[in-house]
């Protein structure tokens, strides 16, 4: 007697109904927001998102607003990019070279470190956004990439990610490295970074994700519209008069639609990445 | 230049001690944790101590000056109080929903009697990818005012009358909370997902044996052996729920009717950043830092965390 059998058919129908549904609610906004980027946007002040297919009045019209001169979009986008992909970079650098030497080596103060690790990790940077933006200032960080990325770069979860998947790596490889004279940054980097390529790929993809999606505190930092990020940008174009809802619609479904393709192609990294601190499977 | 030279014929190479302390086993992981050390330093404990003495400050350009408790006693306001009931009974919504929820679709999902398995999984999954602010768009154009749009033709269509869903405290609640659920569902349910396949198959065989049930099955082994993934599940949600901002931002700003959709984090942003007052915002930063420490140490105690890593 398997699993299978014991469900009653009429319950199955009724379970893959509901999850049918459910999945219809997860989506139903992405499919609203592809259809209302190909209308123009006095339809949608007049009578709202509507799911009317109305064929003869969809266009690019929206994508080529985007564009267009005097549109700030591109700018975000680049912002966006340059913030996502060097946060990323430095972030992975510095929290996976910490995560590894709490793993591997035993050095005094390695718990004392972890325990400080484990404790910023639970406060959200929200709390302390009054004296940091103040400190920013007299770094003459404001407005800047860095005054956005530097608070940010050593990640503590990703640290404790690292290390947790550091204490797997196989000691023997160390040793052998060191008796064949490989400095201890050698062996980090030529021999234990390329073991530790599953956990780069989950981290990246969290800490990509962080960026590209945060909010508050790049609010706090970016001053002027050229130095905007896409969420800021995309955020103040959502006014009562609808005036901008052009370059806004489209300008979503293309900040959104980038990670959902990368997530059809690394949708291991992901999971594994979004759901860090979980119970291993 | 000689040097170099020299360790290129050696053939022994452990001799390279000369090349440097920082190579050495005993400096190598100080310079390792170095970042971190930094970070921590300059990015956590300084702003720490700082948000601590602005609390107790009147901070204004180019004067600050101690006013003792002047900025805890005027917390006492109807806005903080709004703040602190808005963001608990939010977090609050977000457990009761996206804790059991989750839960039943994992273990649903777990089953391999359900089609289309991996298509759930992912459908549930992408919302978590996206910017809330950038989806907030959309989510305010479907609880848009107008009559024809989607949240109030289904309304309608249900029978039921439109509503100006970010005008009412109750509908502005819903949609912050429903926003949340959208969003973190799919990551809930691969936690439990994974917490479901560390459960050894056995168990269910040897129950079946014994003549349980389904829900048997489901209370007895299931939930027992799940608890450390409910319990981190719950953490990590009274966390996102308190550190809330993006939820409400997306619906109003920094400005709701009635503070219907101020939190905590907004109220510090918005007395910080916008009134200028840091010293009242640092005395608002320093309470929900107080809550987050009870919070985590009641956590820590009830998993014994300390125990295991320390």
């Amino acid at each position: 007697m398997t699993q299978t059998a014991k469900i009653h058919p009429i319950a199955k129908v009724i379970v893959v109904l509901i999850l049918l549904f459910l999945a219809i609610v997860a989506l139903f906004p992405f499919f609203a927001l592809l259809l209302a980027s190909f209308k123009p946007s006095t339809e949608l002040l007049r009578y709202g998102l509507n799911l009317k297919l109305q064929a003869h009045l969809l266009s690019f019209k929206n994508y080529i607003y985007l564009f267009q001169e005097g549109a700030k979009y591109l700018a975000w986008y680049k912002n966006s990019l340059i913030i996502t992909a060097v946060g990323t970079v430095l972030s992975l650098l510095f929290s996976s070279m910490v995560g590894y030497a709490l793993a591997v080596y035993d050095f005094k103060g390695r718990n004392a470190i972890f325990i400080l690790v484990l404790t910023v990790m639970m406060i959200p940077i929200e709390i302390l956004m009054l004296p940091l933006y103040k400190l920013m200032v007299s770094f003459k960080m404001i407005n800047t990439y860095w005054g956005v990325i530097v608070p940010t770069m050593v990640a503590p979860i990703a640290i404790f990610f690292f290390r947790q998947y550091a204490l797997g790596l196989p000691k023997e490889l160390l040793d052998a490295a060191r008796i064949d004279g490989c400095s201890e940054f050698r062996i980090f980097f030529s021999i234990m970074v390329p073991l530790m390529k599953p956990a780069f790929g989950a981290m990246a993809i969290l800490q990509a994700m962080g960026y590209w999606n945060s909010f508050l505190w790049p609010t706090v930092i970016l001053r002027t519209e050229d130095m905007f990020t896409l969420p800021i940008g995309l955020s103040g174009l959502l006014t009562p008069y609808g005036n901008n809802y052009d370059i806004l619609i489209s300008g979503s479904l293309l900040t959104i639609l980038p990670i959902i393709v990368l997530f059809m192609f690394f949708q291991r990294y992901f999971i594994s990445g979004l759901t860090v601190g979980g119970v291993k499977g | 230049m000689e040097n170099k030279l020299d360790y290129s014929v050696q053939a022994v190479p452990q001799k390279r001690k000369g090349n440097g302390i920082i190579f050495s086993q005993k400096v190598a992981p100080y310079i390792f944790v170095s970042p971190f050390i930094l970070s921590f330093l300059i990015f956590f404990l300084y702003p720490s101590i700082s948000t601590i003495i602005m609390s107790f400050q009147e901070v204004l350009p180019g004067e600050t000056k101690f006013i003792g408790v002047e900025n805890y006693k005027k917390l006492l306001n109807p806005h903080f109080y709004a703040a602190l009931r808005n963001t608990t009974i939010y977090t609050i919504w977000t457990l009761i929903i996206l804790i059991p929820l989750p839960l039943v679709l994992a273990v649903i999902l777990n089953s391999k009697a359900i089609p289309g398995r991996n298509f759930f999984r992912s459908a549930y999954f992408i919302p978590a990818l996206t910017s809330t602010i950038v989806v907030g768009v959309v989510f305010r154009l479907i609880f848009g005012e107008l009559e024809s749009a989607p949240a109030n033709a289904l309304l309608k269509l249900l029978g039921l009358p439109a509503q100006q869903w970010t005008m009412h405290w109750g509908t502005g609640m819903f949609l912050m909370v429903f926003l949340a659920s959208w969003k973190w569902l799919g990551v809930n349910i691969l936690y439990f997902l994974s917490g479901l396949q560390s459960i050894p198959k056995e168990l269910y065989e040897s129950a079946e044996i014994d003549g349980a049930g389904m829900f048997r099955k489901f209370f007895y082994i299931t939930l027992p052996l799940l608890k450390p993934v409910v319990i981190y599940v719950l953490t990590i949600s009274i966390f996102g729920g308190f550190r809330m901002y993006e939820e409400s931002f997306v619906f109003w700003q920094n400005q709701s009717p009635g503070d219907i959709g101020l939190t905590l984090v907004g109220y510090i942003y918005r007395e910080g950043f916008i009134n200028n007052d840091m010293g009242f915002g640092s005395a608002i930063g320093i309470v929900l830092l107080i809550i987050v420490f009870v919070i985590n140490i009641i956590q820590l105690k009830v998993t014994g965390a300390f125990k295991k890593e320390g």
